[in-house]
């Protein structure tokens, strides 16, 4: 398989101006800038199939689609790079290592919806990343990629880099902007969506790191060259980050469709030390564990994933084996999301803290009889009844553990003690 | 005498806000130079900021009580932030939590007697693939183990 990601992740000192260019770097940025209509632009990647890799999934062309064109207030990109799902370390890849990849994509985009403000939103523990992208933007300015009048095109773009402070709700594109507003980092009600009413009530598109550095291959290669690759519906390749138990864990970049068994056995060399897998997140920490058997015929795309009952959402693989107590391992979860929820809606403000503590109390043998159903109530009252995503994001991994390993949990409460220590 | 930034700082705060279209986005960046400048953010820094930013007090508290880079409360030269969340916590995370409190003799979110080290334990620092590992400052410490933690404590100062 071409990679597209990843062409050039080893070369060294790749993030600076001078390798990035040699390896064809910009290229794809000169191009739009001097050559291509904006409508030219959506089309292209419209065509692509490109899929918003922060989770969500949605085509990327038609997202910018919606921007009004003749709209009389400012418009806005922005690159989310805060990247914090649980399992998820992929962006943080690309950022350190090929800045100005995801510099260039963020142009790319930029000039899409013809906005002059572009900003990358970057977690603020990433010190070292956004110092990464700080270099990269100098650089690029300095070579006239970015400031006034572009490449003699007329075209004014500024980008900023900006930290966040630690909350992972700011992942979520409407909680990212109002923390670019200067305020707590709570979502807001959609619609109205972003693309008309986002950054200071201005059209604004977010776009994730990996979905904007793709782009300057897909304008170097075209988007049939794209399309070719992975599944009908779910286009190209996508990052996967592999943690856990598991014998190579790092980031590989695999086209759509990619078998998940034969990805976990085969190119991630299975699980150590001679023991059995017993469950798989595939998504990051709010997507539904899946059993072994679960498993079996799942191949790595939108839909295939979702048809098995998860979601393929940012990539990030959470391997466990059968040393694994599944009552921790769904506590330790609860925990994050009671940790992270902004506190915005009840459902999940209290919802998230209930099934850490019920969690808690039958992983350290105080579980009663109807903490099951009543974690599963709670799940239930969550999902679907809050502002943003995350209260799905709480209950539906939650509700997956007690359901797909209740057995466990049973012997937990019934024996008053875990009977699997997890070290 | 109120707390107000260095002339140096100053400028460098009038530089972050002309980079925003508007003066309230660079509310975080100016709240990381107002942390580096004074420590932490306590109510009279909360205060000078909503000042120089030209909000109310209260925004700026509920801004700085709702990140967890931000501290309204003084901590140590060096913030050990241990990864618990799932991934690092499959790969030993808590071990590597107990033996830091065990060296340093303290609970997590305390601070040593001589001002030294902060023990933290923080969720997923996207790092899992290098587990378990913690933060230290802006630095990240990855494949942990005791033997390494120790040499790390170490080396700080």
């Amino acid at each position: 398989m071409e990679k597209i990601l990843l062409r050039n992740i080893d070369v060294p000192d790749l993030h600076t101006l001078m390798v990035y260019k040699s390896r064809g770097g910009y290229s794809a940025w000169e191009k739009v800038v001097r050559s291509m209509k904006p409508e030219q632009l959506i089309d292209e990647v419209k065509a692509s199939g490109l899929r918003g890799r922060g989770g969500a999934g949605f085509p990327t062309g038609m997202k910018w689609g919606f921007v009004p064109k003749d709209s009389p207030k400012p418009k806005y990109l922005v690159c989310n790079a805060d990247e914090s799902e649980p399992g998820t370390f992929k962006d943080r890849l690309l950022i350190e290592k090929d800045p100005h990849a995801v510099v260039e994509g963020t142009l790319i985009a930029a000039y899409a919806i013809q906005c002059h403000t572009a900003f990358i939103y970057i977690r603020g523990e990433l010190a070292f990343g956004a110092k990464r992208l700080e270099q990269a933007v100098d650089e690029a300015a300095q070579a006239g990629y970015i400031g006034k009048n572009i490449l003699g095109s007329g075209y004014d773009l500024d980008l900023v880099v900006h930290r966040g402070a630690g909350a992972y709700i700011c992942g979520e594109e409407t909680a990212l902007l109002s923390s670019l507003e200067g305020g707590r980092g709570w979502p807001k009600v959609k619609p109205p969506f972003p693309a008309t009413h986002g950054l200071f009530g201005c059209p604004t598109v977010v776009n994730n790191v990996e979905t904007l550095a793709a782009l300057p291959w897909i304008l170097e290669h075209g988007a049939s060259a794209y399309a070719a690759m992975g599944t009908e519906k779910s286009k190209g390749t996508k990052l996967f980050s592999v943690g856990g138990h598991i014998s190579k864990p790092g980031v590989y970049e695999l086209e759509m469709g990619y078998p998940f068994k034969k990805f976990l056995e085969e190119d991630c060399g299975g699980v150590p030390n001679g023991r059995k897998l017993k469950g798989v997140i595939p998504g990051g920490g709010s997507m539904p564990v899946l059993r072994p058997d679960e498993i079996e015929k799942v191949n790595l795309d939108y839909e295939s994933v979702q048809a098995a009952g998860s979601f393929l959402g940012s990539g990030g693989v959470i391997v466990m084996d059968d040393t694994t107590c599944m009552v921790r391992a769904a506590w330790n979860l609860a925990r994050f999301f009671a940790h992270e929820s902004c506190g915005q809606c009840s459902p999940c403000r209290e919802g998230c803290h209930w099934m850490e503590k019920i969690f808690h109390r039958i992983e350290s043998g105080a579980g009663e009889k109807d903490d099951l159903e009543l974690i599963l109530n709670v799940s239930g009252n969550i999902m679907g009844n809050t502002i943003c995503p995350f209260g799905d994001a709480a209950a539906m991994p939650a509700a997956a553990f007690v359901k797909k390993y209740r057995d466990e949990f049973e012997e937990h409460i019934a024996q008053k003690r875990c009977t699997l220590r997890m070290e | 005498m109120a707390l107000e930034f260095s002339p140096e700082t100053y400028k460098k705060f009038e530089e972050t806000v002309n980079r925003y279209p508007k003066k309230e986005a660079a509310m975080l960046p100016v709240l990381f130079l107002a942390q580096r400048e004074f420590g932490h953010l306590g109510e009279e820094a909360i205060a000078y900021v909503a000042k120089i930013m030209e909000q109310p007090p209260a925004r700026v508290h509920g801004v700085v009580s709702f990140y967890t880079m931000l501290n309204m409360k003084p901590i140590g030269r060096h913030h050990i932030q241990v990864c618990r969340t799932l991934p690092c916590a499959l790969r030993g995370a808590e071990k590597i939590t107990g033996f830091i409190k065990q060296r340093l003799g303290i609970e997590v979110g305390h601070t040593t007697a001589d001002g030294r080290f902060t023990l933290s334990e923080v969720e997923c620092l996207a790092s899992c693939g290098t587990a378990p590992m913690m933060q230290i400052g802006d630095d990240y410490y990855e494949n942990l183990t005791e033997e390494k933690v120790m040499e790390i404590l170490g080396e700080l100062k």
